[in-house]
């Protein structure tokens, strides 16, 4: 009896455990891949520390066309105001700029060029439209690291008062992207 | 998030051709600290440190842009002399806990870290039962039993 070794239906599970499991790991992939596509999922939206937080001490310098600003500035500010880091070499951002251009009707943004010469930065924007009400630029990304930025686009909804009450580590076209954007710009006007 | 992709590929390709030749992506020796005693330190705590353009490498061995700022960082606090602590701190403050190559132990991440101790108690109790269970003989029949006598009794 024990010669014949396990019995079948034992068989029969230890066939069916590895294929299971290679079935659950394979589902959770594509869980995540179709994710990715929609939106739903960013492997790159990594940090939440910096929302409910006052704005990190800094300055950016006046980036052509327009003029910088720190924390003080933001500190001052009266109605919300979206800080949007960005980039001439970042293709995300050029995908955003229509969002962006039709964003500022109703919400002052700020930019922020992130690692980038000056001269293309205001290439950029004479190119693809500029829809910052200012404009600084943190050439060595320092300025990026105290606001937790890890890549170019990044955005944050700043409250009056200079608290960060939204952060997006993606671009704006992504409608769950500005879904979550309005319903929290919808808290702070309420 | 082209320019992410984008990294990561170049890192990617990097790595897959110049594994190994290269042990550590600092770019550049002029990165490094003068002193040796610190500059090892500085790798020591910057290993501990997750790029977060490459997400599985530390920003030691991430060529890419933000990995190399951070090193800049890292550098910079040693050389004022804080100590790995204060350095991690300054980290996670700014990137959360997902700076962390290894997350610490908190409510959350509990079960992972307690996931090894887990999976060795429950392949002891698995092994327990299944070796409890070992077959039982079926009785036997009234035919065996007769011929059981009958090999007994030729002896």
């Amino acid at each position: 009896m024990s010669a014949e070794g396990p019995s079948l239906a034992r068989r029969r599970v230890m066939m069916a455990l590895p294929l299971a499991g290679a079935g659950v790991v394979g589902a959770a992939f594509w869980g995540m891949l179709s994710g990715m596509q929609k939106g739903s999922f960013n492997p790159h939206d990594i940090n939440a520390p910096s929302t409910g937080r006052p704005v990190p001490d800094f300055a950016v310098t006046d980036q052509t066309p327009g003029v910088g600003f720190s924390s003080h500035d933001l500190q001052a500010i009266t109605t919300p105001v979206l800080i949007n880091f960005f980039a001439s070499w970042c293709i995300p951002c050029i995908a955003e700029m229509p969002q962006l251009l039709k964003l500022r009707d109703r919400l002052p943004i700020w930019g922020i060029a992130y690692k980038d010469k000056p001269d293309n930065a205001a290439g950029f924007l004479r190119h693809a439209g500029n829809p910052y009400a200012r404009i600084g630029s943190d050439f060595e990304g320092r300025v990026a690291i105290d606001w937790g930025v890890s890549g170019v686009p990044e955005s944050f909804l700043i409250a009056p008062g200079g608290k960060i009450v939204w952060h997006g580590a993606a671009g704006l076209n992504n409608d769950e992207v500005q879904n979550a954007l309005d319903a929290a710009l919808g808290q702070t006007k309420r | 998030m082209f320019q992410r992709g984008r990294h990561a590929s170049v890192a990617l390709a990097a790595m897959l051709f110049l594994a190994p030749v290269l042990a550590s992506a600092v770019d550049d020796p002029s990165e490094m600290l003068p002193d040796p005693k610190q500059e090892a330190q500085a790798e020591a705590i910057g290993s501990q440190l997750r790029c977060l353009v490459c997400q599985n490498e530390s920003i030691e061995d991430s060529s890419a842009g933000l990995a190399r700022d951070l090193r800049k960082v890292v550098r910079e606090h040693v050389a004022k002399g804080e100590s790995q602590q204060q350095v991690i701190a300054w980290m996670v403050s700014r990137y959360g806990d997902f700076i962390r190559l290894s997350p610490p132990v908190t409510v959350a991440t509990l079960l992972l870290w307690g996931m090894p101790a887990l999976a060795l108690l429950a392949g002891i109790i698995g092994a327990v039962v299944i070796f409890r269970k070992k077959p039982q003989a079926a009785p036997l029949t009234d035919e065996e039993r007769a011929r059981l006598e009958e090999l007994s009794r030729e002896r």
